[in-house]
């Protein structure tokens, strides 16, 4: 049977690992080589490396991490942020990441996922959600694509959104309640379950998880195929082994 | 040292597999990327990987007149196919509207039905069949050697073979139905799922390929 899968994500910028990573045993904790190969041992089933670099004129470092990281860590690697076109898309895979995330780009240009879906192939593309709730108290549920970090409304439906960028060839969606990022009170679990119910293609849940029971929830609640999470295993509060025997003890079926 | 030639037909980054084959062999292989036919043919050991659709993986190879090659590295010497590397080697693949393929073993490939669903669960199955799952080893063979029963790999694919003749049938995964995820002919092995992306187990594949002789 196909495992649930734990991807931790870290954020890379100007080609250090951010949001500082605290292992007790690891030399370098900015360094993503290192990480990614801590993370690999644990048994991460991926890892996700979201470049937020501000300066596009350093975007080349990233390329570095991309190639350093894939010489010596052989599962998925998933590279999101500042992807803007389909040579963006290329560069990245020749660097050797397995699957290139799109987000805002896909917004301004929906057009550009079909695009690079054809010439990649869908495997490789994912489209990042940035969604936040926008119906009131008692109307139906409703969500928003956002972009700018949640700050700018789209207009556009989330759970429409995602069927449309599956129509286009997204390989796969990575899923994030911005109401939830950073808060540690677990996923938007009916965000989750309405997306992942709406598309063909796997979700990863993103957002929110502070324990071990918010990354099953995301799987029994919420439909999940993946869950990401960031600081729970950074500041290592939880090994990914932890977080696997866990999910597995809820009778998820996982990858030991 | 022994020579292993990955044979680049333009689908796509091999830089993965490359590594990884460099990874597993330490000191005692040099592996090249190579669109040569000389460099095939010279190789001691040919890896045949792929990514992307069938009609395209079809397209490239007679562009790039490497059918003759991928012909001959395939009766003559140690041959590891990886998925579009494996789809390929059948007779037809439904992908782009039916794509007739290299025909090295009789079988079809055919597309998941994106309305199966989970035994036990009863939740749709998601496609393209994507993370990690069981290969069950249906005999053994040096490719299996020191990799447990039932290992997970990682895959990543939409369509998957099905061979008219069992005998080639060497793993097999469960996904709404059971498919071929490995098969094994004489000199030859091919599988659906990524080694080059499968960790521990997937590396110990590719160390058992580089350093095997063909035989069983």
């Amino acid at each position: 049977m196909l495992a649930k899968r734990i991807i931790p994500c870290l954020d890379v910028d100007n080609g250090r690992v951010v949001k500082g990573v605290q292992f007790v045993d690891i030399r370098d904790a900015g360094d993503p080589v290192e990480i990614a190969r801590r993370y690999d041992k644990e048994g991460a089933d991926e890892i996700t490396f979201l470049d937020i670099t501000a300066s596009s004129d350093n975007r080349s470092t990233m390329i570095d991490v991309v190639e350093h990281v894939a010489n010596e860590v052989f599962i998925p690697l998933t590279v999101g942020g500042g992807i803007r076109s389909v040579e963006d898309v290329r560069t990245m895979l020749n660097a050797g990441a397995d699957k290139v995330g799109i987000n805002t780009a896909a917004i301004f240009e929906p057009e550009l996922v079909k695009r690079a879906a054809g010439k990649v192939g869908s495997q490789c593309i994912v489209v990042a959600i940035d969604a936040k709730q926008v119906s009131g108290e008692g109307e139906p549920l409703r969500w928003e694509v956002f972009t700018h970090g949640g700050r700018k409304p789209t207009g556009i439906d989330a759970v429409e959104w995602a069927q449309r960028m599956c129509r286009y060839g997204a390989g796969e969606i990575l899923l994030t309640s911005m109401d939830r990022d950073g808060t540690k009170i677990g996923f938007d679990l009916a965000l989750t379950r309405a997306v992942s119910r709406a598309v063909t293609i796997p979700v990863i849940a993103s957002g929110g998880v502070g324990t071990l029971a918010h990354l099953a929830e995301g799987v029994l609640d919420g439909e999940a195929d993946a869950v990401l999470a960031a600081s729970i295993f950074h500041f290592g509060e939880y090994s990914i082994g932890e977080a696997k025997a866990f999910m597995a003890a809820k009778g998820i079926e996982m990858r030991m | 040292m022994k020579k292993i030639a990955v044979i680049d037909y333009g689908m796509g980054n091999l830089r993965s597999v490359a590594k990884a084959l460099e990874h597993a062999a330490g000191k005692s292989a040099h592996v090249t990327v190579t669109s040569s036919h000389k460099e095939v043919t010279q190789a001691d050991h040919v890896v045949f990987p792929g990514q992307g659709a069938a009609k395209d993986c079809m397209h490239q190879l007679a562009h790039h007149n490497l059918l003759e090659v991928v012909n001959e590295a395939w009766l003559s010497k140690p041959f590891l196919g990886i998925c579009m590397g494996l789809q390929v080697l059948f007779d037809f693949s439904e992908e782009n509207s039916g794509t007739a393929c290299l025909s090295l073993i009789p079988g079809r490939v055919e597309a998941f039905d994106c309305n199966m669903r989970d035994s036990h669960a009863g939740n749709i199955l998601k496609v393209p069949h994507m993370g990690w799952n069981h290969v069950k080893q249906q005999h053994s063979h040096p490719l299996w050697q020191g990799i447990d029963d039932g290992a997970r790999f990682y895959f990543v694919h939409s369509y998957y073979a099905a061979p008219k003749n069992n005998d080639v049938v060497c793993g097999i995964t469960e996904y709404g139905i059971s498919f071929t995820s490995a098969i094994a002919k004489n000199n030859a092995f091919a599988c659906q799922f990524h080694p080059e992306k499968s960790s521990k187990d997937g590396l110990r594949l590719l160390k058992n390929f580089i350093e095997w002789d063909g035989g069983l």
